[in-house]
């Protein structure tokens, strides 16, 4: 068999038979059916994609394989015998591990520890830690990783502490291997050694189950995908025979002109606003000590207003004084051209100013609520405890966003930390619209979300700011940013570097080069400035 | 499955099952133990009998667990309101005690306000700590706790105070329409207190708060404000607590009134089926687990069990019903009812279904 590192490997005999093979898999949850009757078949020696929008059923459908959640109907063949797992540890002692997105290793024990942990050399009661540790550099060395064992693990970056825990998974000689969204945390290098080492493991006739929504990533890396769609099977292909645009329109079933459309719309049907217009909102010289340098800003009525800039460059930190989420402690804010103090975020509901944090979890949704009250709570917190929005009304607002937003299970009674990622975020969207805002700040809105949820909430920032409201977009896809926006401001290291009129000759370069415009730094020496690179977590240091 | 299993399951599987049947249980082992003991009568135009006293006993955990739930809800905890009623009672009876005439009606209505204004200052004593100053809510209540008995000391001189007012007295003892003044202050109080918090948005409000706070904040929702109401009531009605507890014997004794208070007033509030982490909380499921508590109580003395017993009884029994109601038996005991065609490829993990995700 062919050791080539970039070709894929979809050529086999057609006797091969599958290590493993799910067939007619249903799951249902309390109300809802998340699978129904989906098949999956992972051969050796080949990168499988599963595919599909937030919410289709792909973490279901691994969490079913790796027996974390029971199969209500269907069957599961390993090495083609039917197999029943209790719980991940069955699934693991079977040759199936898994890599989450989020590193789950314990980051204060050393490197030796985290590969070994639980598979320890023992002599006797006692743990040999001389020949453990010489285990652990073993399994690293196998894909080719030259670390230290005794290296406390939070020393290494965040691909590396990945790549440790594939080896962790390794330990077991797994037969499978699944990466559930390895890479969305990991910059363009540190991507290209991962995949490394996944190909490496391929070679060595590993089946590897590869999930992520990163479309180029996705076509480097798989031989054969499948598609799901709303808990079902749409299709299963070989990755040479799926061109990209017929991936997308099987994962959103609808069509991929129609998606490419919307984004185009964008920059040509809103015009820049008047140059005599006063601002809706303008911000002179608000800072605040150790979150964002002061700076100038304006808002006008029914223009989207860009935000570029990395991760920690102070985005989020400005929009946050602008929506009373913090206080400033230096500068004036004019609201209708008037000084306000917002001490609060009530204060600038009030005065119709929104904002849409980037950490749905932590900030944004409230998990044991349902839906209905997530989307009510602004609203009614606006009213205050002693006047109930009325239930008529609330119905008909809760109506109107849940098919407007096309919310997915439409369901208003379901607690929305049921809900998956996308439609998470078009509740909170929701609970944002109903206030009928002048000033929306959406942070990240498309962040973590599919490509069909992406599109519908691009159409709606256009449609917003058509209707005359002013949103506010911050986004660390450079190129969304730049599609969507009139005008894009620029932060670096927590200063307003500088504010573009988005016209023919601002591209992704331009921005780039205006984040990256440090005579001290080169600009291509630090991956972290990569336009292309996904970018979910704060990264030490931020631009260059 | 039939109709007739689907609601049998539906009724195991409700967070009341459980203390409910408990409930029943214990009245009917009651009454097998003493019978006559379900019996009510009426004597000088008021029922009476041994129902009509579980129903007054349970006023005092039944007040005193509302204010606790409101407070559970936003994630926090009051383990002062045992010694708001000592404070509240010392201060009632230490003003009757010196008034001119113990029994004038407007006397005692001052003595009844002074008691509630004290839980009030109280209550926002809690609130500013927990709220403004950012203290724990189990150390910031914790220290009225302990200090409150010394408050309730100072406060009588160290004395039992004792009095003679017969309409204070009849907060606790009298009745009313036939019903024991108790618990129609109790009913009356349980009632709006209920409507005021699910008729209007509080109680989403509050649920909000203690499900993710910061999300509640910056939707708009006035968080800190809300949360100092909530200890603030939880002050007001533990003083109701005291007053109504005490009034029968008119006695107060700073040390003993109300000692452990707070810890049967959570009981109840978990016996209702709420959690401790805040959120969802569940007004209705204090009556059964006041009622409950109460009827254990009464219970230990009609199985005639020797007191040395008394509090293991206790304790066995909500063990007991916490285990049956709690989530993982919940879980266990409807995958040993269900009824599937075909059994389940896999003896699944014990895990609530509710805990599934659905994002893929």
């Amino acid at each position: 068999m062919s050791t080539s590192t970039t070709e894929t490997r979809a050529d086999r005999p057609a006797t091969d038979r599958p290590v493993v093979q799910m067939s007619g898999i249903t799951i249902d949850f309390p109300g809802v059916r998340a699978l129904d009757g989906v098949s999956l078949r992972l051969f050796p020696g080949e990168v499988h994609a599963l595919m599909g929008e937030n919410g289709a059923g792909k973490s279901t459908l691994i969490k079913a394989l790796t027996g974390v959640y029971a199969i209500d109907a269907g069957q599961v063949l390993v090495d083609g015998g039917e197999v029943a797992f209790a719980g991940p540890s069955d699934a693991q002692r079977a040759g199936i591990s898994t890599v989450y997105q989020e590193v789950n290793l314990c980051a204060n024990l050393s490197v030796a520890e985290n590969v070994m942990l639980g598979h320890e050399v023992r002599r006797g009661p006692f743990v040999d830690w001389r020949a453990t540790r010489r285990r652990a550099a073993e399994h690293l060395a196998r894909l080719n990783l030259h670390l230290d064992p005794r290296s406390p693990l939070e020393s290494h970056t965040i691909a590396v502490q990945q790549l440790v825990a594939i080896a962790r998974a390794m330990v077991v000689d797994a037969k499978v291997l699944i990466l559930d969204e390895p890479t969305s945390s990991l910059d363009r290098a540190e991507v290209a050694e991962l995949f490394r080492v996944v190909r490496q493991l391929r070679d060595s006739g590993v089946a590897v189950l590869f999930v992520s929504h990163f479309m180029d990533q996705v076509y480097a890396i798989s031989d054969r995908m499948t598609v799901l769609r709303n808990g079902r099977l749409v299709e299963e292909r070989l990755t040479r025979d799926l061109p990209r645009r017929e991936l997308i329109s099987l994962m959103i079933g609808r069509s991929g002109e129609e998606l490419a459309g919307v984004e185009e719309t964008a920059r040509a049907a809103i015009g820049l606003h008047d140059a005599g217009a006063q601002p809706l909102v303008s911000a002179r010289g608000l800072g605040r000590q150790g979150s964002v340098e002061p700076f100038d800003l304006d808002v006008h009525r029914g223009e989207i207003l860009g935000f570029a800039g990395l991760l920690g460059s102070g985005r989020t930190e400005a929009a946050r004084l602008l929506c009373g989420a913090d206080r400033p402690d230096s500068g004036q804010l004019d609201v209708d051209g008037a000084a306000t103090r917002l001490a609060t975020p009530l204060q600038a509901l009030q005065r119709g100013i929104a904002y849409s944090t980037e950490d749905r979890k932590k900030e944004g949704i409230v998990g044991d609520l349902t839906v209905r009250e997530n989307i009510a709570l602004a609203l009614q917190a606006r009213r205050g405890a002693w006047r109930p929005v009325p239930a008529k009304e609330l119905d008909a607002v809760v109506d109107r966003y849940m098919v407007a937003l096309n919310i997915n299970p439409k369901n208003p009674n379901a607690l929305i930390r049921n809900l998956s990622g996308g439609n998470q975020q078009k509740v909170l969207l929701a609970r944002w619209l109903a206030t009928d805002p002048r000033l929306l700040i959406l942070d990240e809105p498309t962040r973590g979300i599919d490509v069909g949820a992406k599109a519908e909430i691009q159409r709606l920032v256009v449609e917003l700011a058509q209707a005359g409201m002013a949103v506010l977009f911050i986004s660390s896809e450079m190129d969304e940013v730049l599609r969507l926006s009139q005008r894009v401001v620029v932060m670096r290291d927590r200063v307003k570097v500088a504010e573009l009129v988005n016209d023919e000759t601002v591209t992704t370069d331009t921005v780039m080069a205006t984040i990256a415009a440090d005579p001290a730094a080169d600009p291509a020496a630090d991956p972290a400035a990569d336009p292309a690179a996904p970018a979910d977590e704060p990264r030490k240091g931020g631009a260059a | 499955m039939s109709a007739v299993q689907t609601s049998v399951r539906r009724a195991t599987g409700h967070a009341l099952f459980w203390p409910t049947t408990a409930l029943v249980v214990l009245l009917v082992a009651c009454s097998v133990a003493s019978p006559g003991f379900l019996d009510v009568s009426v004597r000088d135009g008021a029922l009476v009998g041994q129902p009509v006293d579980l129903l007054r006993n349970s006023v005092t955990p039944l007040l005193l667990a509302l204010g606790m739930c409101l407070v559970i809800a936003t994630g926090g905890i009051d383990l002062s309101v045992g010694a708001v009623m000592a404070i509240s009672l010392a201060v009632s009876l230490t003003y009757l005690d010196g008034a001119a005439d113990a029994s004038d009606p407007a006397t005692v209505v001052t003595a009844v306000v002074l008691g509630l204004v004290l839980g009030l200052a109280v209550g926002a004593f809690n609130g500013m700590l927990v709220t403004l100053l950012g203290v724990q809510p189990f150390i910031a209540t914790m220290i009225l706790m302990v200090a409150g008995r010394g408050i309730a000391m100072l406060i009588t001189e160290g004395q039992i105070t004792t009095v003679t007012s017969p309409p204070f007295k009849a907060l606790g003892a009298g009745s009313l329409l036939g019903l024991p003044q108790a618990v129609v202050i109790g009913a009356v109080v349980f009632v709006v207190v209920a409507l005021v918090v699910r008729r209007t948005a509080l109680g989403m409000l509050l649920e909000s708060i203690g499900v993710n706070r910061e999300s509640a904040r910056l939707s708009g929702v006035r968080a800190r404000s809300t949360t100092w109401t909530v200890y603030v009531l939880a002050g007001v009605l533990a003083a109701l607590a005291g007053i109504v507890y005490g009034a029968p014997t008119m006695a107060a004794d700073a040390n003993n009134i109300g000692l452990f208070f707070e810890l049967n007033a959570i009981v109840v509030v978990v016996l209702g089926g709420t959690k401790l982490d805040g959120g969802r909380f569940y007004l209705s499921g204090l009556v059964v687990g006041a009622l409950l508590l109460t009827t254990i109580e009464r219970a230990v003395i009609i199985f005639q069990l020797p007191s040395t017993t008394t509090n293991l009884f206790k304790a066995a029994v909500l063990i007991a019903i916490c285990i049956a109601a709690s989530p993982r038996a919940r879980s266990w005991v409807q995958r040993r009812r269900s009824t599937r065609p075909e059994p389940a490829p896999s003896s699944a993990p014990a895990k609530d279904p509710s805990a599934k995700e659905l994002t893929a």
